[in-house]
């Protein structure tokens, strides 16, 4: 039985804080953590399947033109070799997240260095890999293809633009105006498990073990690109070994092991080299971001300008939306925002953690610290002074808003100095030392959300979603939730997510996935608290349940006379989401050390306050939390994708090379997580946190550096060559 | 990876006899070989696998230096007491080097004929000249921050990427090495090769040639010092690197033995620099001139113009340093 619960006007019931159990927001540890760290969850490619073949795909070595022909026979003599698949439907591409159709097909297309061209098959994996680059392949090269996003004439995405007022004016006239420009370069999500798929036909049933964020949506894109029906296919993504979104779609191994397995007749398993993750799956574009900031004398904002440039490949809808949270963010008036696109032939730009705000609010908020500089006021005075009261662009009120919060907590929590700020004036040794500061906001995503809960005979219960958990706790938080709503231990609840066959989550992807599929195990619970209401003849929110008892004594076991009980909760966001602007918010201090030799810069400390509404669980959470911090510091300090010149292949395609931070790069970091509960945002009143961490946190780094050292840097990463550029004598 | 025989060589005598053939590699802890020949950069039809060989002790030696067994691993070599109390500018240089686990698993000979990280060495499907010769350079015009300054050549501008070996240049240690034409010993500085027209060429060994050990002569006074710049502080190859060997007599330099690393072909030896330095008193304008010695012939290619200006600034932290240590 379905309950379908759509939401149209906030929650203030709070139900969760009144019930019993109290498991929710625990920090407990996550459920599957034993089984990862022992090396017993299978990932996608580990899954045990006899008579596998192996598949290694081959990319393409120009950057636009025609595949002409390809020499089967040169490989196919070759020890092992079974097959040289060039089927027209082999994905050139990835999928964009949510897409819910197959990406670009047709490999004889070429659109960028290193695309997916043909998939060699193999008995053993080194066979395929040895023939992959044997085979030889001709192809019709088109000259000239753009590589330099700078260099063509960009589109203007559409449904981003706002002209309000008169900026330019407002520059003029304003007591402090600022005119900067921020870059910053591609980078990868680098996720540790490698995309990887193993297809298995059975007549025209076609199951697929793959890596993937968001089953619902995916296996559509597989259906479609297989020109198949979504009950013919399974797919099956029980651990998931980090995506940040880089799995959010269907990328090129999948359909690739599913054609081959047809063709051959057998199971093969594709798993992409590292080199082919870095090259063939998603690149955050670079941006280069125009900011103006007009203040009146008291550091209020009258103006307010962010226009951004990304790219990606022709064709491609996703756009790197820079301005997301600038739309909302501060006040001001005259407001002037643009989001245009150049059209080049690098390798496909989508999603990386924070879409948006992981590149927008580093420009904005080292652009804030300049006005701070200018106008002479500290730095989180400058934010709390520009909070607005409701949405400057929409006139929308805000669902909850905890950035005022944020910024005086972690001020405290950090022990920021409010006295006048001047850089150059700790020195120890060779290191210049100084803080920083910086705003976190995140928008609220949620999304439509389907769980099957069972409340066993024996007093256990049963939670079933084709939900994934990417690393990021889902299997621990939905225990909590269903264990707090039936009064369970959440050991007593077994969760199962990443199958196909279970009812349709939102999957894991824009910090949705806690919040959307937390409030359908929430809204199928409580259609089972209404049930066992009824049988002890009270209603549902005077039902206690606590230990599998209710407050009265009787036992869910004796409740249930040997029956299971089974709802499907269908939740679904109604009129909230247009109603209100919704959003996590946060702050971030750091406090780094510049070399005066050498440029190096090393963080110190750093601490993230962070209000997303309620906590699930206390150190999966922080944990979010951390692992987003960390990424700040990457995209601050090392993080790059390089590409070349000429040809556009992605250069640092491995993980020595593209340098994500290292334990010794990352210091003690602190959290804050500030009490919160966001009755707009869903009926559990959570948000999302798995992005918030890095969304301004790189920031807090450059604004602490040019503290430090009096360099003022405006394009990140601040490596070592460009603090010294800028580095007074 | 191409299907290939692997031998175990059961003597010296044998692994050279192996290796002097042109299709057969000498495997000992095999971390850089074996990424490469997964990428089919290295495509040995035979590899001899030397590690039962012995020579892997570290040892004293007659006249108060220390021979580092070239089977020996990094990770025993940069732990050792010796090298720990008189060689630490060597334990140093190995720590700052790879991780851990690579340092457990590679062996100091194999840590001197590592190869270059150049993005063009390692990409078959982009021109490399040290890969196939006359194919061209990738990195010259191409990403070439990490890319050398000092002694480039038209056909190859890549970095030796290695710490230990730009100590031991530092150390004036030497290379002992065993070959069917008998045994001969190197000095660390003349081991590798500029790329000249020969990129492909890295360094001295000939075919059959086995390192056998690293001797280091008796230890000297002063001050020893390994600066490695880096953008990551752990787990990255240098931008520059610093050894040094310094000592102050009276307020004057009396000793000062500089060897540099990420800036060329091979550990960057240019024993004008420390002659410089030898008798005069530590000053901004004597470090300077240091410098411009060192980079008289310093060449950028763009992207890395800034590791001149970086090299001259991480000589005076390293100079600096060794002076206050000493006042």
């Amino acid at each position: 039985m379905t309950v379908h619960f759509k939401q149209d006007e906030p929650d203030n019931s709070n139900r969760l804080d009144g019930m019993k159990q109290g498991v929710l927001g625990k920090p407990l540890p996550r459920i599957e953590g034993l089984a990862k760290v022992t090396g017993t969850a299978p990932y996608a490619a580990e899954y045990p399947v006899e008579n596998c073949a192996e598949g290694v795909l081959v990319t393409a070595t120009i950057t636009r033109g025609e595949v002409t022909s390809i020499d089967r026979e040169s490989v196919l003599s070759m020890p092992g070799v079974i097959a040289v698949i060039d089927d027209e439907k082999l994905c050139t591409r990835a999928a964009q997240g949510t897409a819910n159709e197959a990406p670009m097909q047709g490999p004889a297309q070429v659109c960028y260095w290193g695309q997916p061209i043909a998939l060699v098959v193999a008995e053993t994996f080194e066979q395929a890999r040895d023939a992959a680059k044997h085979l030889n392949v001709e192809y019709r090269v088109e000259e000239g293809a753009p590589l330099d996003p700078g260099a063509v004439e960009p589109e203007e995405q559409e449904g981003e633009t706002v002209h309000q007022g008169d900026l330019a004016h407002a520059m003029v006239e304003a007591a402090h105006s600022i005119d900067v420009t921020y870059t910053t370069k591609g980078h990868a999500s680098a996720a540790m498990e490698p995309h990887a798929a193993i297809a298995e036909w059975d007549g025209d049933k076609l199951t697929v073990h793959a890596s993937l964020q968001m089953l619902n949506y995916n296996i559509t894109e597989l259906a479609d690109a297989l020109d198949m029906e979504e009950d013919d296919v399974r797919l099956i993504s029980r651990y998931v070994g980090g995506g940040f979104g880089s799995k959010l779609g269907i990328s090129e191994e999948v359909v690739a092991a599913a054609l081959a397995a047809k063709q051959v007749g057998r199971p093969v398993r594709v798993v992409q080299s590292r080199q082919q993750v870095f090259q063939t799956v998603m690149r955050r574009s670079e941006t280069t971001q125009h900011l103006r900031l007009a203040a009146d004398d008291n550091g209020k904002l009258v103006g307010f300008g962010h226009e951004a440039l990304v790219s990606n490949l022709p064709g491609e809808s996703f756009a790197e939306p820079v301005l997301q949270s600038s739309h909302f963010l501060y006040g001001g008036e005259n407001r002037e925002l643009m989001l245009k696109v150049a059209r080049i032939h690098r390798m496909t730009a989508g999603s990386v953690r924070a879409p948006g705000e992981a590149v927008g609010m580093p420009a904005l908020e080292g652009a804030m610290d300049v006005l701070a500089k200018k106008a002479g006021i500290d730095p989180v005075e400058l934010r709390l002074r520009n909070i607005p009261e409701d949405d400057p662009e929409e006139g929308l009120q805000f669902s909850s808003h905890k950035l005022a919060e944020c910024l005086k907590q972690g001020a405290d929590a950090f022990g920021w100095d409010k006295g006048l700020r001047k850089p150059r004036q700790r020195r120890e040794g060779e290191w210049w030392v100084g803080t920083g500061m910086a705003s976190a906001a995140r928008v609220h995503n949620i999304s439509e959300a389907k769980a099957r809960v069972t409340l066993k005979a024996d007093g256990t219960a049963l939670v079933e979603t084709d939900m994934t958990d990417i690393g990021t706790g889902t299997y621990t938080i939905l225990a909590q939730i269903a264990g707090e709503m039936l009064g369970l231990d959440p050991k007593r609840v077994l969760v199962e997510l990443g199958d196909t066959r279970h009812p349709r989550g939102p999957g894991s992807g824009g910090s949705w996935g806690a919040a959307s599929i937390g409030s359908a195990v929430y809204v199928a619970c409580k259609a089972i608290r209404e049930e066992l209401a009824a049988k002890i003849g009270t209603s549902e929110d005077k039902l206690e349940l606590n230990e599998g008892k209710t407050a009265t004594g009787e036992s869910l076991t004796d409740l249930l006379e040997g029956k299971d009980l089974a709802r499907e909760g269908h939740y679904e966001p109604g009129d909230i989401e247009d109603d209100y602007t919704a959003s996590g918010f946060g702050a971030f201090f750091a406090e780094v050390r510049v070399n005066h030799y050498t440029g190096e810069t090393r963080v110190e400390r750093m601490l993230g306050a962070f209000g997303f509404g309620r906590v699930l669980n206390a150190k999966t959470a922080r944990s979010q939390c951390i692992g987003g911090i960390t990424w700040s510091i990457g995209l601050a300090l090392t993080e790059a994708l390089e590409f070349d010149p000429r040809d556009g292949h992605l250069v640092n395609c491995d993980l020595a090379e593209y340098h994500v931070p290292v334990h010794r790069d990352v210091p003690d970091l602190d959290v804050v997580l500030v009490e919160e509960r966001d009755a707009a945002a869903s009926p559990i009143q959570a948000k999302g946190i798995g992005e918030l961490g890095m969304c301004g946190g790189a920031a807090a780094i450059a604004n602490a550096i040019y503290n430090a050292c009096g360099a003022r840097l405006y394009d990140y990463p601040m490596t070592p060559d460009r603090v010294l550029a800028a580095m007074p004598d | 990876m191409r299907p290939f025989q692997y031998t175990r060589a059961p003597s010296l005598a044998e692994a050279s006899n192996l290796t002097a053939g042109k299709d057969t590699l000498a495997i000992a802890g095999g971390t850089n070989l074996l990424d490469l020949m997964k990428l089919q950069v290295e495509k040995p039809g035979k590899l001899a696998d030397i590690n039962r060989l012995g020579f892997a002790d570290i040892e004293d030696t007659g006249d108060g230096g220390l021979r580092l067994g070239a089977l020996a691993t990094n990770t025993e070599t940069a732990v050792h007491p010796r090298v720990r109390s008189d060689y630490p500018v060597l334990s140093r240089a190995i720590l700052a080097g790879a991780t851990q686990q690579l340092r457990n698993k590679a062996t100091n000979g194999g840590n001197l004929c590592q190869r270059t990280r150049c993005f063009y060495f390692t990409n078959i499907d982009q021109p490399c000249n040290k890969r196939e010769p006359g194919s061209g350079c990738g990195a010259i015009d191409g990403i070439a921050k990490l890319h050398a300054i000092l002694g480039t050549s038209d056909q190859c501008i890549a970095t030796y990427p290695g710490d230990m070996a730009v100590a031991l240049s530092a150390l004036g240690a030497t290379v002992e090495i065993s070959g069917d034409k008998g045994e001969r010993s190197v000095p660390v500085c003349d081991f590798h090769c500029l790329p000249g027209d020969t990129p492909w060429i890295e360094n001295i060994l000939e075919p059959g040639e086995i390192i056998t050990g690293i001797v280091l002569p008796a230890p000297v006074g002063g001050k020893q010092i390994y600066r490695k710049v880096r953008e990551r502080s752990s787990y990255a190859f240098a931008l520059v690197s610093v050894a040094a060997v310094l000592e102050l007599t009276n307020g004057r330099f009396s000793r000062a033995d500089l060897a540099f690393g990420g800036l060329a072909h091979k550990p960057w030896h240019d024993p004008r620099v420390g002659e410089c330095l030898l008798g005069q008193v530590p000053s901004d304008a004597l470090f300077d001139k240091a410098a411009d010695i060192l980079l008289e012939d310093a060449r950028g290619f763009g992207e890395n113009d800034f590791k001149i200006p970086l090299t001259r600034r991480t000589l005076h932290a390293v100079l600096s340093q060794a002076t206050e240590d000493a006042a």
